[in-house]
């Protein structure tokens, strides 16, 4: 296998969390409430993953439970911005605090023991024979699997389908979705709760396929680059696709430059990521300029029936 | 209608707002959480500690600092199993503190714990200035720090020279590898670190001079992201026994995945993959523990620079993973035999560095503060070390 080979692998493997964080993200956001809970619901799902997984030793019931779980603390946070109209920002980042400590503290008795297995795997052996894709996708994990595919049915529901135009409505303009007959409340709250267990699985797949065990911290902060990845990939599922892979290049480029003997040092390999974010952010901020940004048109503001703003 | 709404906006945001301070500290509390909750246990310690500060002879209350949670796995778990085997033995219960960052939280709650203990144990390397600064204010109070060099006449240090055993791994891997080729994840391009390193390969070449060991730096001592990405790069490369000195066994489950053998550092991590696993450099703090509290307990306490090795067992190696044959494990042993009898040093020339410098001439042997200062890499690792 090349170079390149290698690092699409690494790509993905180190991607595929990010890319279900931002894809529940992105769902969040299309219905116009901001998620800034991710880091707590990775967190959050990854712990509770552990806890069944090694209780019950069946990994099924552990994603169910995951889902379950991170589906419960997506309705707090719906139900705080969506009935309560409390600020997002807020509510979004008490869950990033509490999903943390809540996190430490239920994993207790669980931390530092392995994990049973880790994830099943997909043996697509008659793809070998196709050089670079046959290395890729012979032998993914049934998780990135999901998420890729995940990546096609998003992006069909929001741009194809009626349910979509009801999504972006919703996100956009609420008070037209309205008057056109489209429930506000119940789509949000449900895109909310949706979100939130995608993300939660995205915690789930990073401890099923990085560590197999827990700790507290065991994300470090990766959350918050899929709260960035949304934004990034301007609330559009096959560019989060993207631009999950391409950060995922980037945390193992710093190792593969180091290893090929470069002299650069490898705190300055840690800024690459940064750097080449801010590097596309000015030039696509640069090329699309004249173009509307894709920010649903309501993201942040609670939607209240006949209240003006 | 828009007021009220404003107000009933305002009302919930500030009862969120307390929500959420009493969930930090609630969960804090219990779970360790990060800063805020440092200052939880100690003020419980105060308490319990009650009037008589001054040590007392019989019963001396003590108190220990960790950098992470003891649940870690690897090093802070190794120091809390090492006080759990003091308070057994000795019928005294200490009081800990986790989580505690390295900065001025630490010397926060340094001397918070100095004003009700006899002695302060600081767990990790980053806790010497602030150990100091709080053993100046204090000198009835005994501390000890972990790592460090500084002291003071109430403050010693106490460390391990686990280069011994980071030796005797490299051995076991110099012996596994079929492609004379090893990986080495670094945490910091720092001194421990870097001996470690060193040993790690000089063990590989004493029985396979062929050995070349690839190293990358990750610039974290926990982040299993990242421990992963930098085995899979390393495993990318070519090579096929992997040693990570990190805090996560991220290395060991790559290692699996691929088929190739890894350790860990810290403490066993064989049940992680027994299949897979090599052996690592593990911390036996306890007996050292227990030593040092029935020394101020006896009044006999003095502030020592102290280094353990493995004729003291507070360095050991791990078990042996399950695919490492009896005729590897009987070389380590013996190379472990001649260690702990003095006849074999791991850092005794002929050494030199790789850019082709002597280092060490035939015969000389560094001491341990040469060793402890190492900034530069053997022969044999490759790429320079980062500046």
């Amino acid at each position: 296998m090349d170079f390149v080979t290698q690092l699409l692998i690494a790509a993905i493997s180190a991607g595929t969390p990010l890319l279900l964080a931002t894809l529940g993200g992105i769902l969040n956001e299309r219905a116009g409430i901001i998620q800034l809970g991710a880091e707590g619901l990775m967190l959050m799902g990854a712990v509770t993953t552990c806890v069944v997984f090694l209780r019950t030793g069946n990994l099924g019931v552990a994603l169910l439970a995951t889902l379950g779980v991170t589906a419960l603390l997506g309705l707090i946070h719906a139900f705080l911005s969506i009935t309560l109209r409390a600020n997002q920002t807020m509510s979004g980042l008490a869950m990033t605090l509490f999903g943390s400590g809540l996190s430490a503290y239920l994993g207790k008795s669980i931390s530092g023991n392995p994990l049973p297995s880790s994830l099943p795997r997909l043996d697509l052996s008659f793809l070998k024979p196709i050089p670079v894709i046959g290395d890729i996708f012979g032998n993914l994990d049934v998780l990135t699997w999901f998420s890729i595919v995940l990546v096609v049915v998003l992006h069909l529901l929001i741009h194809r389908t009626s349910w979509g135009l009801h999504l972006r409505a919703v996100g956009d303009s609420p008070a037209t979705a309205d008057v056109m007959g489209v429930h506000v409340r119940l789509i949000r709250y449900g895109y909310v709760t949706v979100g939130a267990m995608l993300i939660g699985l995205g915690g789930a797949d990073m401890v099923l396929t990085v560590a197999p065990t827990w700790n507290e911290g065991l994300t470090g902060g990766r959350g918050w680059i899929a709260v960035g990845l949304v934004i990034f990939a301007r609330w559009n599922p096959v560019r989060a696709l993207l631009c999950a892979y391409f950060f995922g290049a980037l945390d193992s480029l710093g190792f593969r430059m180091q290893l090929l003997g470069s002299a650069i040092p490898p705190y300055f390999l840690k800024m690459i990521p940064y750097i080449v974010t801010i590097l596309v952010l000015m030039y696509l901020g640069y090329r699309n300029r004249n173009k509307p940004s894709g920010t649903p048109e309501s993201l942040g503001v609670p939607y209240v029936r006949e209240q003006r703003f | 209608m828009k007021q009220r709404g404003q107000v009933f906006k305002l009302s919930f945001m500030l009862l969120f707002v307390l929500a959420i301070v009493l969930a930090g500290c609630g969960g804090n509390n219990n779970a360790g959480g990060n800063t805020g909750a440092s200052s939880e246990p100690t003020a419980a310690a105060g308490d319990s500690a009650g009037a008589s500060a001054q040590p007392s002879g019989d019963k001396p209350k003590v108190a220990f600092v960790y950098i992470g949670p003891p649940g870690d796995g690897g090093y802070t778990y190794q120091h809390d199993l090492g006080r759990k085997e003091m308070e057994e033995k000795l019928g005294i219960e200490a009081h800990i503190v986790e989580n505690v960052p390295e900065g001025p939280d630490a010397e926060r709650i340094i001397t918070e714990l100095a004003q009700s203990h006899d002695i302060v144990f600081t767990t990790s390397f980053g806790y010497m200035e602030q150990t100091l600064n709080v053993a100046k204010k204090f000198p009835n109070v005994k501390f000890d720090h972990a790592s460090g060099f500084k002291t003071a006449d109430n403050m010693g240090t106490y460390f391990g020279k686990n280069y011994q055993a980071s030796y005797l791994t490299g051995i076991a891997a110099g012996k596994m590898t079929k492609k004379n080729h090893l990986g080495y994840v670094g945490a910091f391009p720092i001194s421990e670190v870097i001996y470690n390193l060193n040993a790690f390969t000089l063990g590989a070449q004493s029985v396979n001079p062929d050995i070349k060991v690839d190293v990358v730096w990750t610039n974290t001592w926990y982040d299993p992201t990242t421990e992963r990405q930098a085995a899979i790069s390393l495993l990318d490369k070519g090579a096929d026994v992997l040693l990570a000195y990190q805090d996560s066994p991220a290395t060991i489950q790559a290692a699996k995945e691929r088929g190739a053998f890894a350790g860990g550092n810290d403490s066993d991590m064989k049940k992680f993959a027994p299949d897979n696993y090599l052996t690592n450099p593990v911390w036996n703090w306890g007996p050292y523990y227990t030593k040092t509290v029935q020394s101020v307990m006896d009044g006999t306490w003095k502030n020592e620079q102290y280094s353990g090795d493995m004729a003291d067992g507070m360095v050991d190696l791990a078990p042996f993973g399950n695919k490492v044959p009896e005729d590897v494990q009987k070389l380590v042993e013996d190379a472990k035999a001649k260690i702990i009898s003095g006849e074999l040093n791991v850092f005794t020339g002929p050494i030199s560095d790789n850019q082709g410098n002597e280092k060490v001439p035939a015969g000389k042997t560094l001491t341990l503060e040469e060793v402890l200062g190492m900034d530069w890499l053997v022969n044999g690792v490759i790429g320079p070390l980062p500046k």
